[in-house]
């Protein structure tokens, strides 16, 4: 029996529907990168590199990213540091009360952004460290450090515990058998976390806007501020380098997988 | 044997707390405490007592906000479940380029900022944006359709957002699918539309709820979005709360609606966890 035509490309037609809704927002910056106006419009013919040349000379915009790139980076290292050393804890512990220390670890990635954001301006301007770098520095570690835990206990749950055994019996210390047989092991875990918190800092802007105001300015601060005012087209030309190099990453992870 | 485990117990026990203590001890000092810091300025500012929780629950003002954030949350999240229920079902029974496709639209959107995805939408919705002035070129419309700095805008945006949280649950739930009961199923004469109404379907409900959980909660505590692409003219209680802090500097009303909708979230938490099993949503 021949199947109508419609219902059997129905399915992948919706499908790629999606795909376009996805995906729209992300292609619309392109071309309003490159108009030539000072102001946020199409290229009608006429195209233009300047809002990337601005990009490379407006002190406001790179002390921006420089602030972010700093702040992520720091943010990055501190969260890896201590989410590997809590993630190796519970897996020697194996006890069961390490449920509710994990649950505690992943909670700040459960309650509403918001609350999270009260909380770390709470925190800020009682630790006397609101609008200063170690404030945000702290904050987004909070944030970023269930995703880390995740990722690692992801990792560390692929290791044969037998692992940690055969190295206790063959005499390595605990210090030892963590730093010579577990980390190696995960590695990747360890990499993957690093980039999620880098990542997780270089966008995060609601928590930032409770825990700055005038002195520590993240490039995410800046777009908030350049959307809410005046539209620059400088953020799109930022836009279409992100989504160049996230496009890039995800096009080279895929191509890898089977 | 067992007294060889008891004697290295306490040794280890001392050694894991070690491993363990500096993330707790940071997330005490920088989150917990200060989140019970921010449920005492409920009900010590401006004065002591509940006066702050009686305004929120007598005020037209802030009910009119609230109903207004749960009518978008939950809009988002049918919307979003339903989008991320096609998305999963091609990333897992499509064919392979097809799966990379899906994955691709996926991810991409989940890694890039909230604010550039606002911006996106901007670009296209605004009354000089995309969508509009292509419509006016082709002379479908004359005027500009009004798709932004509205509660439309706003769903959009809040839709793309949170899809990709929807996804994950359901590909997980769908990977979890035998499918020998549907060739089964088949093998009896069901039809693809019974196939998939009777049996897939149910399969898969924990992954729907669970989705539909995650995104509404989620969406409740957003404000990024919303302030962009609703132009201060669609106030959700997040964005509500912002504006009590940051202009107005009312402490004691936003950490009472910040507790309100904390205990809102856990109630909720409570219920769903009474139906779906999270820990299955994750594989």
């Amino acid at each position: 029996m021949k199947r109508p035509r419609l219902t059997r490309y129905l399915p992948a037609a919706a499908g790629y529907l999606g795909v376009c809704f996805m995906l729209l927002p992300l292609l619309a910056v392109v071309p309003i990168s490159f108009t030539p106006k000072r102001h946020l419009s199409m290229p009608d013919g006429d195209y233009s590199l300047r809002h990337y040349a601005e990009l490379l000379t407006n002190q406001v915009w790179q002390s921006g990213i420089l602030t972010s790139v700093v702040v992520g980076l720091i943010v990055a290292a501190i969260t890896t540091v201590i989410a590997v050393l809590f993630a190796v804890g519970i897996w020697y512990a194996k006890s069961r009360y390490t449920r509710l220390l994990v649950g505690a670890a992943l909670m700040p990635m459960a309650v509403p952004p918001i609350i999270s954001a009260l909380t770390l301006y709470f925190f800020t301007t009682r630790a006397s460290i609101y609008d200063s770098y170690p404030g945000v520095i702290v904050a987004h570690t909070v944030l970023a450090i269930p995703y880390a835990v995740v990722t690692l206990l992801v990792a560390l749950s692929q290791i044969d515990p037998n692992l940690e055994r055969a190295a206790r019996n063959l005499g390595a210390s605990l210090t030892q058998t963590t730093c010579l047989v577990i980390l190696p092991n995960i590695r990747f875990g360890i990499l993957a976390s690093f980039t999620l918190a880098f990542v997780l800092s270089w966008e995060e802007i609601s928590v930032t806007l409770f825990v700055t105001s005038l002195d520590v300015i993240t490039l995410p601060r800046l777009m908030w501020s350049g959307l809410r005012e005046s539209i620059d087209p400088i953020i799109a030309a930022i836009a279409v380098v992100v989504i160049a190099l996230s496009a890039l990453c995800a096009l080279i992870g895929l191509r890898k997988e089977k | 044997m067992a007294t060889a485990t008891r004697r290295t117990r306490p040794r280890r026990l001392s050694i894991w707390a070690f491993y363990i203590a500096p993330l707790i001890l940071l997330l005490l000092v920088s989150y917990f405490i200060p989140l019970l810091g921010v449920f005492s300025w409920s009900v010590t500012e401006p004065e002591l007592g509940v006066s702050q929780y009686l305004r929120v629950m007598t005020d037209p003002g802030i009910h009119s906000i609230l109903l207004r954030t749960l009518r978008i949350c939950a809009l988002t999240a049918v919307f979003s479940v339903f989008l991320a229920y096609l998305l999963a079902w091609h990333w897992v029974y499509g064919p392979p380029l097809r799966r990379k496709i899906i994955a691709f639209a996926v991810l991409v959107p989940f890694w890039i900022s909230v604010l550039i995805r606002a911006f996106g939408w901007l670009a296209l919705l605004r009354p000089q944006g995309i969508i509009n002035s292509t419509l006016t070129d082709v002379g479908l419309i004359s005027d500009p359709l009004p798709l932004v700095r509205n509660e439309l805008g706003v769903i959009i945006g809040m839709v793309h957002f949170m899809t990709p949280f929807a996804v994950f649950p359901l590909v997980s739930v769908m990977r979890q699918v035998d499918l020998r009961i549907l060739q089964a199923a088949s093998g009896l004469g069901a039809r693809a539309f019974r196939r998939f109404f009777e049996i897939f379907l149910p399969l898969t409900l924990p992954g729907i709820i669970g989705a539909f959980f995650i995104v509404f909660v989620f969406a409740l505590g957003f404000f990024i979005t919303p302030a962009i692409l609703g132009g201060g003219r669609v106030v959700m209680i997040a964005e509500y709360i912002y504006t009590q802090m940051s202009q107005t500097a009312n402490w004691g009303l936003g950490a009472a609606l910040a507790t309100t909708l904390l205990g809102f979230v856990l109630l909720m938490t409570w219920i769903v966890s009474r139906f779906v099993d999270f820990e299955r949503l994750a594989k």
